[in-house]
């Protein structure tokens, strides 16, 4: 331990670290720009400068390691006049054009200049111009204010993983800009907005909409993916405004994904739902929230008189909460049927006889970083969880070995040691092989049922490489994507994934897809939990119609894995309910709209990936009629005669969905009682890769103009080998018909040698694809 | 240009084409690396008999070389680089360009042997952007040491290894920092590194890196031919051996000079064919365009070595003697010197970046007769608050001529401020 003394506040540190560090530690502030936590030291703004005792000039505080016996002195007046040279300097070139800078309020430079800037300026000469640059839809610039801290610089290399700013010229006419005519297209991109010490990178959604100090900062969790972010919802007049990230080092840390910070725009589309409405003599009429309960509680009610309660499914997507989803399945179940499920983008339900408990991440988010030994299996990685990304990009720079079994080859930022890129097709077989590989490599024998399965298995050199991988080091983990969770052999994956993870002593965890979707398993939003009634799963309520379903939030022609099969369903039923937060496709199939509250205008709990339980209040009041969901289900339930619907606050049915002492131990739980493996053999058949693109995951994202206008939201293409496209007599950019059963689409198919062969790229979920089938499906394609 | 031979580096200056390795090699050249090579001499006597030679370094913060080789770990497993500055690009500076011209085996050798003490398999020579010729001279030294067998593997039949690239630079000034020399040649934008860590530690690529200027690696064959203390007997105490003078301005007869450390600079100036005919001396600067000015009565009183010209209030530097007449206007020579650091700033840090244009522009409006009475404050101020402010020494560079300008030749600013116009 080194003892140091900071304005004569005398503190202990470890060798190692700096006086900026230090001085945090006592409390104590050391003006600066270019220093961030989270970023590489740098140095260059100065304007950290503090007196040391015995050093000949002043030293930054940032990058001056301690030194035993050091005394530091920040706000002598040796250190003062040197910060205050510095931030001289700092404004001679600067536009001081606070009185219109988006900045303004909340912008270090201008909050320091009050301490340590001038009332007039020294300098007389002309100021400098820099041009603008365009760095696509999310940042605006204004590089004249810029200060050349490059934190954006270092935030693109060290934690997006991906160079796109940089800083060109030399000397005054030095400035920060992306690559000529590039955009910055990383999915963190939104980060450097936050990092800009200066007006010169902000929001372009926010831009000129509202004054820092005109917002309310309201906390919140985000309902995208399954990391739930922390979030800061800054909100003016009851209208979101912005989302900021509040800071949670185990989370998110101080980051968040473009989605968790823009798609709040979709929160104030023109496409809100904000009054009840019902479709009479096939036109649809607003009208009030007694009259659509009531013909939804009647409409129900013939239903289950007529056909039975078994007659009636629910379907809600995992952005839902806890209590929302809750309430939903208390409902059906009390109606007296287990049809209800959360899970509209899996098609494969083979394990819900044998799962030990909700799937999870296995282990907590922040010790990613950490890990030495990765398998990721079927995940479109940055697009599913950007920040999980980024913690493996994290270590993978401390030198962990991060290994891939995927059906796509997209470029993960950061070092791949083993990658297997295969087609869906081939993916179990594939897992087979390391798993035969890792038995062979730890002399375990395989239970007889699993060594039946993979009698014909070859193992090859790329499997080999990821067994060898997985067996060194300390800190092991194996994940399952979410293209491994749409997948149709997903039991197989699950059971081979398993066994992998067992072998190689290492943590099995499945990525949740989103926000909620670890609270819908607890919450019972699944047909098969123990314990409750069983029922049907959300493709069997597709594959044999149900005479009436109730839609929680979910919008099935873009959530389902088969959205052919679910508007089949959902044209055929005598009645639909649709409780979303905006007019969707339902206006076709839908009986009854019903305006529910997005999760800024409810209160609500998510249970992250990790199993964290954050709960979070309604950040502005509801638009229009929106209700809260929660309330809406309450009503309906007593209005069917539902027992225990007498809630009266979101806490309580919080209290009753997940008890008051935590989640219990072993509800979450990935374990299967025994393996679910049919076969590991591979057919040529041509299979979709149908991803879920990154801005169409749920339906507030949907609607998020600005998110819309990047690169990420390019229309889907159909992309195969070239080899394949040659095989198909077809050229590369032509337009061709993709079928899927009786469905299909058309679109632009495209060469792209990154994938494997029998398999065609085609991206989900999104309205171009909407009428196909399966996502991971069979599929032909041909000329248009 | 006139270039005057000595006793270290230019003494073969005299000879056809004493560039060639024969040349060097009839002239006592390679004699010193095989010597240690034969006889096994252990890295401790190399340093040992270097830091007896009191050579420091001659790049121009005259470092005592001995002291800076020990700095570089000795037992260190994995790569350890040497690298040589020879990107010289002060104003003032161009002895390293006919070191590499006229002698460059003198400094492929005292690589060698460096690379022999310090363990180092791998060197580079940075050279200046600027000279296309030199380059091609130093490239082709090369091949004939690779091909006689003192450069590549097994050098002189021995386990000892020793790989050397020349690495063309683009002609950045900062590149002759030396942080900002090692990212340049890591194919980064040349902008320094913030030190600590230093390239003992931590320089090129991450690994321990020893860093000398041309000069001095080219005294090395001589020190460890001839001894330590020869070396040092040629100059004077703690300031061993010949140095290069590059003597420019307003001389009869301008060039490199090699002398004697301690020399008097009235004889250098003699040298040089004394002030140009008909003129008077007003002023020099003595190290390069970053070292304070001193005017002509101080200068004349100085020796040639690191301890006079410092007691005097200026620096060696490189030993870039620039010699200004009774016409020149200190303003207007000021203003050169001014744009010159303006426009070779890197941009990285604050004070450099904003304050070497102020004072560009200040210094200019003066010399157009739009100066202020308040500038010459200003001046020194914003001179101040860049001098030792920045993460490397161009900072300094930048400032150290105002402040010295403004010292010893106030009144000239002052009667261009008042007047408008020039008073010589």
């Amino acid at each position: 331990m080194l003892e140091i003394e900071i304005d004569g506040n005398k503190i202990q540190m470890t060798a190692g670290g700096t006086i900026m560090e230090a001085a945090a530690q006592i409390g104590i502030y050391i003006p600066h720009f270019c220093y961030h936590k989270k970023l590489s030291i740098a140095a260059n703004c100065r304007m950290c400068l503090v007196q040391v005792e015995k050093a000949a000039k002043p030293l930054p505080a940032c990058a001056t390691p301690i030194t035993d016996g050091m005394k530091v002195f920040t706000k002598s007046d040796y250190a003062v006049k040197a910060q205050k040279g510095v931030m001289e300097f700092l404004l001679i070139n600067h536009p001081l054009d606070c009185p219109i800078c988006d900045q303004g309020g909340e912008c270090s430079l201008q909050d320091l200049a009050v301490g340590y800037g001038g009332s007039s300026s020294r300098y007389q000469e002309a100021k400098r111009v820099v041009k603008e640059k365009d760095l696509g839809p999310l940042v605006a610039t204004d590089m004249t204010r810029c200060i050349h801290c490059t934190r954006c610089v270092r935030f693109g290399q060290e934690i997006a993983g991906i160079m796109e700013m940089g800083q060109v010229g030399r000397g005054e006419h030095s400035e920060i800009m992306p690559f000529i005519s590039k955009t910055i297209d990383s999915e963190l991109s939104g980060n450097i907005i936050d990092l800009c010490p200066v007006g010169a990178l902000t929001s372009k959604p926010f831009r000129y909409t509202a004054r820092s100090w005109e917002l309310s900062r309201r906390k919140s969790v985000s309902p995208h993916d399954g990391l739930g972010s922390n979030l800061i919802v800054q909100v003016k007049d009851s209208r979101v405004m912005r989302v900021l990230p509040l800071e949670n080092e185990a989370v998110n840390e101080c980051w968040l994904s473009d989605k968790d910070r823009f798609a709040y725009e979709g929160l104030n589309s023109e496409q809100r739902l904000s009054r009840p409405m019902l479709k009479q003599d096939g036109k649809w009429l607003e009208v009030d929230w007694q009259t659509a309960l009531e013909y939804v509680a009647n409409g129900l009610k013939q239903i289950r008189e007529q056909h039975g309660a078994d007659s009636i499914g629910a379907l809600a997507t995992s952005h839902q909460t806890v209590e929302e989803l809750y309430l939903l399945q208390k409902l059906m179940r009390g109606l007296g049927t287990g049809n209800v499920d959360s899970r509209l983008a899996q098609a494969d339900f083979r394990l819900d006889a044998s799962l030990q408990g909700a799937p999870w991440l296995g282990m907590a988010v922040a010790d990613i970083s950490k890990l030495q030994r990765v398998l990721v299996i079927g995940s479109t990685l940055r697009n599913d969880h950007p920040l999980l990304a980024h913690r493996l990009r994290q270590a993978v720079k401390h030198g962990a070995q991060l290994n891939l079994v995927n059906p796509v080859d997209d470029d993960l930022l950061t070092k791949l040691a083993n990658k297997a890129i295969v087609a869906p097709q081939a993916m179990v077989n594939t897992l087979a092989q390391i798993a035969l590989a890792l038995a062979e490599a730890t002399q375990t024998e395989l239970p007889a049922a699993i060594k039946a399965v993979l009698a014909d298995v070859t193992v090859g050199a790329a499997a080999r490489a990821i067994a060898a991988s997985l067996t060194g080091a300390e800190r092991r983990a194996v994940f399952l994507g979410n293209l491994a969770q749409h997948h149709p052999q997903y039991a197989d994956l699950h059971s081979l994934a398993e066994v992998i993870a067992r072998l190689a002593g290492a943590n099995f965890g499945c990525l949740g897809e989103s926000a909620n979707s670890v609270g819908a398993y607890i919450a019972g939003a699944v047909p098969s939990k123990s314990g409750l009634k069983a029922g049907m799963n959300a493709a069997a309520m597709m594959a044999t119609p149900r005479k009436a379903y109730l839609l929680l939030g979910a919008e099935p022609e873009l959530d389902c894995n088969d959205p052919a099969a679910a508007m089949h369903a959902l044209q055929s039923a005598d009645m639909v309910v649709a409780m979303s937060a905006y007019k969707h496709s339902a206006l076709e199939y839908a009986d009854v709209l019903l305006p529910i509250a997005p999760f800024s205008e409810t209160s609500g709990t998510f249970i992250s990936t990790e199993g964290r339980v954050q709960s979070f209040n309604g950040t502005v009041k509801p638009l229009g009629e929106t209700r809260p969901a929660w309330k809406v289900l309450r009503v309906l339930g007593t209005m069917l005669g539902v027992k225990g619907f007498d809630y009266d606050t979101s806490e309580a049915v919080r209290q009753d969905a997940l008890g008051s002492n935590g989640l219990a131990a072993g509800v979450l739980n990935n374990s299967l009682s025994g393996p679910v493996l049919q076969s590991a053999a591979i057919t040529d058949t041509l299979t979709r890769v149908g991803e879920v693109p990154m801005y169409q995951a749920d339906a507030i994202v949907r609607r998020a103009a600005s998110l819309h206008s990047t690169r990420a939201a390019a229309l889907p293409n159909a992309s195969m080998h070239s080899a394949l496209l040659a095989r198909l007599g077809l050229a590369d950019g032509a337009m061709v018909t993709v079928r899927q059963g009786e469905a299909r689409a058309v679109v632009r198919a495209l060469a792209d040698d990154h994938l494997p062969d029998h398999c065609v790229r085609l991206a989900a979920a999104h309205p171009l694809t909407a009428t196909l089938g399966a996502m991971l499906g069979e599929v032909s394609v041909e000329r248009a | 240009m006139v270039i005057k031979g000595g006793e270290v580096i230019f003494n073969t200056v005299h000879l056809p084409e004493s560039w060639k390795l024969s040349t060097y090699v009839a002239n006592g050249g390679y004699a010193a690396l095989r010597k240690i090579l034969s006889e096994k001499t252990s890295a401790e006597t190399i340093i040992a008999e270097v830091k007896k030679s009191a050579l420091r370094g001659r790049g121009g913060a005259g470092f005592p070389t001995g002291l800076k080789w020990s700095f570089m770990p000795r037992h260190f497993d994995g790569d350890k680089y040497l690298v040589c500055n020879s990107d010289e690009g002060e104003p003032g500076t161009f002895k390293d360009r006919d070191i590499m011209q006229l002698n460059p085996h003198a400094l492929i050798e005292g690589m060698a042997i460096a690379a022999y003490t310090l363990g180092t398999r791998r060197g580079y020579n940075y050279i200046h952007g600027e000279i296309w010729e030199t380059y091609e001279r130093m490239e082709a030294a090369v091949e004939e040491a690779k091909a006689a067998g003192f450069l590549g593997d097994n050098i002189c039949g021995t386990d000892f290894s020793f790989h050397l690239f020349n690495h063309h630079g683009y002609g950045a000034y900062i590149c002759g920092e030396e942080t900002a020399l090692l990212e340049s040649i890591e194919g980064k934008k040349g902008q320094p590194r913030f030190k600590p860590p230093f390239p003992a530690s931590f320089g090129l690529y991450g690994k321990p890196t020893t860093i000398n200027n041309t000069e001095t690696f080219a005294s090395i064959p001589y020190i460890i031919r001839e001894g330590g203390q020869k070396f040092l007997e040629l100059g004077k105490p703690n300031n061993g051996g010949t140095k290069l003078f590059s003597v420019s301005g307003h001389v009869n007869r301008p060039g490199n000079f090699e002398v004697p450390m301690g020399t008097p600079f009235a004889e250098l100036l003699e040298m040089a064919g004394g002030i140009r005919d008909g003129h008077t001396f007003k002023a020099c600067i003595p190290g390069g365009s970053s070292t304070p000015v001193l005017p002509a009565e101080i200068m004349m009183q100085c020796t040639m070595d690191y301890d006079s010209i410092a007691k005097a209030g200026s620096a060696l530097g490189a030993g870039s003697v620039i010699i200004m007449d009774e016409t020149v206007c200190m303003v207007k020579a000021l203003e050169r010197l001014s744009y010159f650091y303006f426009e070779e700033s890197c941009g990285q840090c604050t004070p450099c970046r904003e304050g070497t244009g102020w004072l560009y522009r200040v210094i200019h409006r003066i010399e157009h007769g739009q100066g202020r009475p308040e500038d010459l404050d200003l001046l020194s101020d914003v001179a101040h608050n860049i001098g030792g402010r920045t993460i490397c020494g161009l900072g300094d560079a930048a400032a150290m001529p105002v402040q010295a300008m403004l010292k010893h030749y106030r009144h000239e600013f002052e009667h261009h401020i008042e007047h408008g116009k020039c008073m010589v």
